[in-house]
């Protein structure tokens, strides 16, 4: 089956400025894929690209096959949900939805039909008559949503559509896009730089930086197995500890510590050793510790009560290591000054270059 | 933004400063409403006021040179507001929405007849306008005369710039975003501008043109210039009127114009405040 | 579903440029009407103004297109012609001072007012902007004459009849009045979008009221008396109606001084050279008003 979006080496220049670098980026058709980055990557460059609204200084742009790359918006069976929402002020809300059908054209019996249809989609039937200034923001981003859905396109871009929500909105918003895009069947592009929320709705990432594609892959393998220093850090919280690697399966940390770790590096290689703060566990010093386990013995310097965790910051000869322990009920707590050891798995160990 | 006077007792610079305002206000409509009323004055001599009558406004009607004179403006006023609409709002799209090469040198070319003063654009048009009529005198054997030809085409001219400032900043105002999402719904840039930004900058288009029409109806020394012996508008008429003396017809004439256009502004006023159904653009 | 397009190349940087150009030809083509009127009947009449006051006069007064020369301009360093330039100029100036004194407590208090009695207030100040100005002027004149209803006031009580008239102070309220609205309007914008949340903080600060205004709301209303002091003085250095309503002839202004060279003076060349400099005068002053980083109007 065709991959519903292709781009091949596509690169976008402003003038003396790069926004986007020789892309190499497959989306599956039916596939959830998020563009995941911080502000001035490039995701929204890359998206506007694909909606047509910028051309590509040069590459490959493909939907289903076809080259589009200099094709105008209007001419692409692509549909966009804007970071405003872009609701036509001066038209109703049934308007605003059936606006694209308008424009090609079809009956008005059909128009009023598939309009209604997905106006009951997102649950705004009976707000038909109004106008867009009379909606709430979540009530407005669901008109956009049934504006693009109502053509059927071939693929479904939207630009940071939860934003500008509350937090528990947006989180019911994010499960209702999935849910819809799994219903409906068609390919989704969401462009964000909220990990959490690519890490909830995804079936893909992309993680972007400077223009550059990082690294694509599920949520799992971007969280578990990060393959640049960049991706470790951009998504949840990590610990980073410089170290030297001494063979494939072991790396030195500073103060001369050694620690298992599957490396794939030559000896000698500076690299950086990336652990997930709940991969930490806390022992104490007469404590019997599994086998096999990596370990560092530090010093609490800070413990954090957050709700359903602990926070704690502890001190060692390696650098400073934040873990993160579950709220258990009887669980032990270590004070500030106390002497602990960090235990972790090897297998929690990720290895990366840059 | 303001801050809320709230219940807070007035200071003295308050009661100054709204007792200032007051005046201005005073200041702006005495002389209107003063000259209002003469007009209404039965008695020849303008100063002294005897008794209410609608005389001068007959004897305005029954005057030739008036009638004419108020033929010609709004013929003029009419044709120099809808071509300096038409252009200037083309100018302003050419100027928001497009990049091309030269488009500095047209930005200022489309700004600088404003800040020409109206002496100097009547000494322009006449000297280009005699000019011409030489040219095309020699060239074909007949030259075409000044009148109300010259005369709208000035107005048009000087229009133009006003009607592109006040369409440029409404478009300013617009998010882009609106324009493409009706590109992303399969609209031709002609069906997004008819469907979606042409509703939406209309008061802005609608200002302009009230703008338009306000210059060339208050135009006095563009229009004196490129006239012509045959042609004249009415606040040339005036004007002329008013060098030889105040007269009472003078007043009615002149309350005449006052009050049409204060209706006029007053209409365009609150038509704009009732269909700016403010188009929420992104703050 | 999309219509299959076989044999469409990959974007290369050329093709970019392409697209970009067609993008740019539609630019040029919104803009060729208007661009193609003013051309001519602006740009063109501008450079004739310049050619003729470069060109001579004949001893008839007709204008002759040969025997180029700066005659017309050196005229300019006459002592009558700097008479009249100072003369208008100071009107310009006093205008504009006195417009900004007395329209800058008035916008403020208007921008001070809630949003209810803000609107009442800008609509009653639009209403005498958009009247027609001879008429604005010209009521003046009534007003202002020895046997007006402010002479009948002051005899009335015991004066004389006053004799205001035909002079520059006639001349100076006529201005005032006239332009007052383009001072108010954008002194009113730029105090209206301050942050009158600045002038709290100063407040908390343990700045007083004057010091306040001093250092916090002055400063960030210039724009707005920068565009208004331009919007004022420009008209009014070049203004020709209303002193020609109000005035006599013993306070010539540039206006008319310019007018009368197409008149009766038929001095073509010079009228041109003084149109020419009042207006470089002018877009001088502009070009400064928009280094002073002031935002547009």
């Amino acid at each position: 089956m065709t991959d519903a979006v292709s781009l091949q080496g596509v690169t976008k220049q402003f003038g003396d400025v790069v926004a986007v670098r020789d892309l190499d980026l497959s989306i599956a058709d039916g596939e959830f894929f998020s563009l995941l980055g911080p502000s001035g990557c490039g995701k929204t460059t890359t998206l506007r690209m694909i909606a047509g609204f910028e051309f590509p200084t040069s590459g490959s742009l493909l939907i289903h096959g076809n080259e589009m790359g200099l094709q105008p918006p209007n001419k692409r069976p692509i549909n966009t949900v804007f970071q405003s929402y872009a609701l036509f002020p001066h038209m109703t809300v049934e308007d605003n939805v059936g606006f694209g059908l308008h424009m090609k054209k079809r009956g008005s019996a059909e128009i009023t039909d598939r309009v209604k249809r997905a106006l009951d989609m997102v649950q705004l039937g009976h707000r038909a008559a109004a106008m867009p200034r009379q909606l709430s923001g979540g009530q407005q981003q669901r008109v956009a949503l049934a504006r693009a859905l109502v053509n059927e396109p071939e693929v479904l871009l939207l630009d940071e559509p939860l934003g500008a929500l509350d937090l528990k909105l947006r989180q019911a918003m994010q499960l209702e896009l999935k849910d819809l895009q799994t219903r409906v069947g068609i390919t989704f592009i969401y462009v964000t730089h909220d990990q959490d929320e690519a890490l909830t709705m995804s079936d893909r990432i992309g993680v972007m930086n400077e223009g550059s594609l990082l690294q694509v892959g599920s949520p799992q393998e971007i969280y578990e197995h990060p393959t640049s220093r960049f991706v470790a850090d951009f998504i949840g919280e990590i610990n980073l500890l410089p170290a030297v690697v001494v063979d494939h399966e072991t790396v030195r940390l500073r103060g001369n510590h050694l620690i298992a770790a599957s490396t794939g590096a030559g000896s000698g290689e500076s690299v950086t050793v990336a652990i997930r703060p709940e991969r930490f566990e806390l022992y104490d010093l007469d404590e019997p510790i599994p086998d096999g386990m990596n370990r560092i013995e530090g010093r609490v310097t800070r413990r954090i009560y957050h709700g359903d965790v602990f926070y704690y910051d502890v001190d060692t000869p390696a650098g400073l290591i934040e873990a993160k322990e579950e709220n258990r009920p009887g669980i032990e707590l270590y004070d500030i000054g106390e002497q602990t050891i960090a235990v972790w798995a090897p297998a929690a160990t990720t290895v990366v270059r840059d | 933004m303001s801050i809320s006077t709230g219940v807070r007792p007035k200071s003295p610079i308050e009661r100054l400063l709204a007792a200032n305002s007051w005046l201005v206000f005073l200041f702006f409509y005495a002389p209107i409403l003063v000259l209002i009323g003469f007009s209404f004055n039965d008695n020849n001599n303008v100063g002294i006021w005897t008794e209410p009558s609608l005389r001068w406004y007959g004897a305005m009607l029954d005057n030739s040179d008036v009638v004419r004179a108020i033929r010609t403006s709004l013929i003029v006023a009419a044709v120099s507001t809808v071509v300096s609409t038409v252009l200037g709002t083309m100018a302003a799209l050419a100027l928001e929405r497009f990049r091309f090469r030269g488009q500095r040198v047209y930005d200022g070319l489309v700004y600088l007849p404003i800040i020409i003063p109206d002496v100097t654009m009547a000494v322009m048009l006449l000297l280009f306008f005699a000019q011409g009529f030489r040219i095309i005198d020699s060239l074909i054997g007949w030259s075409p005369s000044f009148g109300i030809g010259t005369i709208s085409l000035s107005h048009i001219a000087f229009s133009i710039s006003f009607v592109a400032v006040v369409v440029r900043a409404r478009l300013g105002q617009l998010d882009p975003s609106l324009e493409e999402a009706a590109a992303d719904l399969y609209a031709t840039r002609w069906q997004a501008f008819r469907r979606v930004t042409l509703p939406l900058i209309l008061p802005g288009v609608l200002g302009g043109a009230l703008l338009a029409l306000t210059l060339s109806l208050d135009d006095v020394v563009v229009t004196s210039f490129v006239a012509g012996p045959g042609a004249t508008t009415l606040p040339v008429y005036v004007f002329g009127l008013v060098r030889r003396g105040v007269t009472p017809l003078i007043n009615a004439v002149s309350t005449a114009m006052l009050v049409a256009s204060m209706i006029l502004v007053g209409v365009s006023l609150v038509f704009q405040r009732t269909s700016t159904a403010s188009p929420e653009t992104e703050s | 579903m999309a219509d299959v397009m076989t044999d469409v190349e990959a974007v290369t940087p050329e093709l970019e440029a392409a697209a970009e150009r067609a993008e740019s030809r539609r630019g040029v083509l919104l803009a060729l009407p208007s661009g193609f009127y003013l051309v001519l009947f602006f740009a063109i009449p501008l450079v004739i103004v310049l050619v003729y006051s470069f060109a001579s006069r004949s001893s008839t007064g007709l204008t002759q297109l040969r025997d180029w020369s700066l005659d017309a301009y050196q005229r300019l360093w006459d002592p009558l012609v700097g008479e009249i330039a100072l003369r208008s100029l100071i009107l310009a100036v006093a205008t504009t001072a006195i417009c900004l004194a007395v329209s800058y407590p008035f916008a403020y208090y208007i921008a001070t007012r809630g949003p209810t009695m803000r609107n009442v207030l800008l609509v009653l100040v639009m209403i005498p902007f958009w009247s027609n100005f001879l008429v604005r002027t010209y009521a003046w004149r009534v007003l202002l004459g020895s046997d007006g209803p402010i002479s009948q006031i002051s005899q009335a009580l015991g004066g004389e009849p006053i004799r205001v008239l035909f002079t520059n102070t006639a001349v100076l309220i006529g201005l005032v009045y006239g332009y007052l609205p383009f001072m108010v309007l954008p002194l009113y914008a730029a105090l209206e979008r301050m942050d009158w949340r600045l002038v709290e903080a100063a407040r908390d600060l343990y700045a007083d009221g004057w010091t306040a205004f001093r250092k916090v709301t002055w400063p960030l209303s210039r724009p707005g008396v920068i565009a208004g002091s331009i919007l004022v003085f420009i008209p009014t250095l070049g203004a020709y109606v209303t002193p020609a309503i109000l005035g006599g002839a013993r306070t010539t202004l540039l206006g008319d001084y310019i007018v009368s060279q197409f008149l009766a003076a038929r001095n073509q060349p010079f009228g041109s050279a003084l149109s020419v400099t009042v207006m470089t005068v002018m877009l001088g002053a502009t070009i400064l008003y928009f280094r002073t980083g002031a935002r547009s109007l």
